[in-house]
């Protein structure tokens, strides 16, 4: 059985070594997609911050690992696949497979603005990325970014670190919008202000000039930013082009049935890439965060070795740490219609927890500066697991999540 | 024999000894808020429950680690955080649906239970039993990991 992996992030790595053990004869390759052993984005911060070397960021730490699994690592990126031939194109050749697993991960999304090709406007994503930025952030750099999302705010410490002068645009009214409140987002961008970084919300560019090797960033209210940096954080997109005409389905991304397989039998997706349903809301969408990748890899690998197993839905959640500050966020944080909700705040101190019921259930949760035992709330959460009378002590005290957590999940009280 | 944490809520007085057991053995220091074992209080029922990582096999803090900073003891079980290689990302502390995995924001790194290399410094501090080291098979552990899996099923309780 020959084994194709396109992507060789969290999602491609878990794959491959699931794929030996549930197979141990099998042909395993994995086409990474950047030169180098296999990384984590998610390390990234870390390495801007000076935390750690490149090494560091590797998502596996043994240097002979990949080989003493036998996973053959190919540098090249898939161009197309012929699901009928049952190859891919990696440009110039192309590779045979039987079972294929497409785990392409995301790019950086594109702003559509005059000026976008021009020297000094760089994304952070790749750790290729990284080093640029390294090279160039020195104290005073001016750096403009647009863009305060997950990365836009994951990276910030990292630049302050090197002394940057750091402005960060955001279109919205909101910091992080697509995990946090707007309590919680008003806590991040007071923490931030006064950590020194100038946040200008309800702001866009309409361009990009360079005058004397330095970017002018236009503003739509006629004022001009320059920047020696202009670092485009604007979310993030699944890489599917070299899917076209393939015949898989996508929609948002690839679209996968209970055991990540694709329309197409033998091809499946996981991580980034994977349309799944949503475990609380039954909703397809994308869900590009670290622990949803492994998960995914895991299950498409069992799938892919003969072993039926059934992705159990994927989870939203996710942790953020902007400056230092903690925050993150659960499920439907948003609230559900009909549903009630509770909360505590403490601005002084930078600390919130807001929890989202449905009934007897909790649904969803945002936190700032606690990080305590945050993991019982993804239990609850996911476990859908019926609170009883914890319900109305939540109501009045937010904080007593673990009490809830042992006694609506272990039945210990 | 592998040997596992067995908890007895029952017999748990909340003396906290447990607690500062494990924050002597980790930091040497008796400072219960750094402890990876905690003492939870009910103070409608009166009750004190003892808490730490189960070792799922699972392991979800494990797999979701993206720099491979979480490793299995293969001696204990136990799943065991390697503080040099841990950036503090602190993704594995919202995989783990129990909440017995945290950030300690003085080291920058995560910390949960490593059973003390196979002699757990609660269990022997433990005054009245209710925290045991014993053969897995006479613990509820398997009990415990069918909790977490636990769906529409489940009765609250007060």
């Amino acid at each position: 059985m020959r084994h194709l992996i396109i992507g060789s992030g969290p999602a491609g790595v878990v794959a491959a070594e699931t794929l030996r053990k549930a197979d141990p004869a099998a042909e395993i390759t994995m086409l990474c997609g950047e030169a180098g052993p296999p990384y984590s984005r998610m390390a990234i911060p870390y390495l801007l911050r000076g935390d750690i070397p490149e090494a560091g960021t590797h998502l596996r730490k043994d240097a002979d690992h990949y080989a003493r699994l036998r996973i053959q690592l190919v540098q090249a990126s898939a161009k197309a696949v012929d699901a009928v031939a049952r190859k891919v194109d990696i440009g110039g050749r192309s590779l045979p497979y039987d079972r294929l697993l497409i785990a392409t991960g995301s790019r950086p999304s594109r702003e559509q603005i005059p000026g976008i090709d021009l020297p000094g406007v760089q994304a952070c994503w790749t750790i290729a990325d990284a080093r640029a930025l390294l090279a160039q952030a020195r104290p005073g750099t001016r750096i403009v970014q647009m863009g305060a999302g997950f990365v836009g705010c994951i990276i910030m410490e990292g630049l302050l670190s090197r002394g940057v002068d750091l402005t960060i645009l955001v279109r919205s009214g909101y910091m992080v919008r697509r995990m946090m409140d707007a309590t919680a987002s008003g806590l991040l961008r007071s923490w931030c202000e006064a950590k020194g970084v100038k946040i200008l919300t309800h702001t866009q560019p309409t361009g990009l000039t360079s005058e004397g090797g330095v970017l002018q960033v236009a503003l739509a209210n006629g004022r001009v930013l320059p920047a020696d940096i202009y670092l485009s954080a604007v979310g993030v997109d699944p890489n599917l082009d070299f899917l076209e005409g393939s015949g898989i389905a996508l929609g948002q991304g690839i679209l996968v049935d209970a055991n990540l397989q694709s329309n197409v039998p033998g091809i499946y997706a996981a991580g980034d890439v994977a349309e799944a349903t949503d475990c609380l809301t039954g909703k397809r969408q994308l869900n590009a965060i670290q622990p949803n990748a492994v998960e995914q890899g895991r299950i498409a690998a069992l799938n892919m070795a003969g072993r039926p197993t059934r992705f159990k839905g994927s989870f939203v959640f996710n942790v953020l740490t902007t400056l230092g500050l903690v925050s993150s966020s659960f499920g439907e944080w948003q609230g559900v219609p009909g549903g009630e909700s509770t909360e505590v705040l403490d601005p002084a101190h930078y600390r919130y927890l807001n929890l989202q019921f449905e009934g007897d259930r909790l649904v969803g949760a945002n936190t700032v500066g606690f990080t305590d035992h945050v993991g019982a709330l993804r239990g609850l959460i996911e476990g859908r697991m019926r609170l009883g009378v914890w319900k109305q002590r939540l109501m009045a005290d937010p904080t007593q999540v673990m009490q809830a957590y042992l006694a609506a999940a272990h039945s210990l009280v | 024999m592998q040997k596992s944490l067995h908890i007895d809520p029952n017999k748990c007085t909340g003396c906290l000894q447990c607690e500062m057991a494990c924050s002597w053995e980790n930091y040497r220091s008796f400072t219960t808020a750094k402890s990876r074992i905690k003492v939870f209080s009910f103070h409608e029922a009166g009750r004190f429950v003892p808490y730490t990582c189960t070792q799922c096999d699972e392991a979800w803090c494990m797999i979701a680690c993206p720099v491979d900073a979480i490793r299995l003891d293969p001696a204990t079980g136990a799943k065991i955080v390697l503080e040099p290689t841990c950036v503090g990302c602190k993704v594995c502390t919202i995989a783990c649906p129990f909440g017995t995995i945290n950030y300690v924001a003085q080291t920058g790194k995560v910390q949960k239970c490593d059973l003390c290399d196979g002699a757990p410094a609660c269990a022997k501090a433990c005054p009245t039993a209710a925290i045991t080291y014993v053969d897995s098979d006479w613990t509820g552990l398997d009990k415990m990991r069918q909790w977490a899996g636990k769906t529409d099923t489940n009765q609250a309780t007060a």
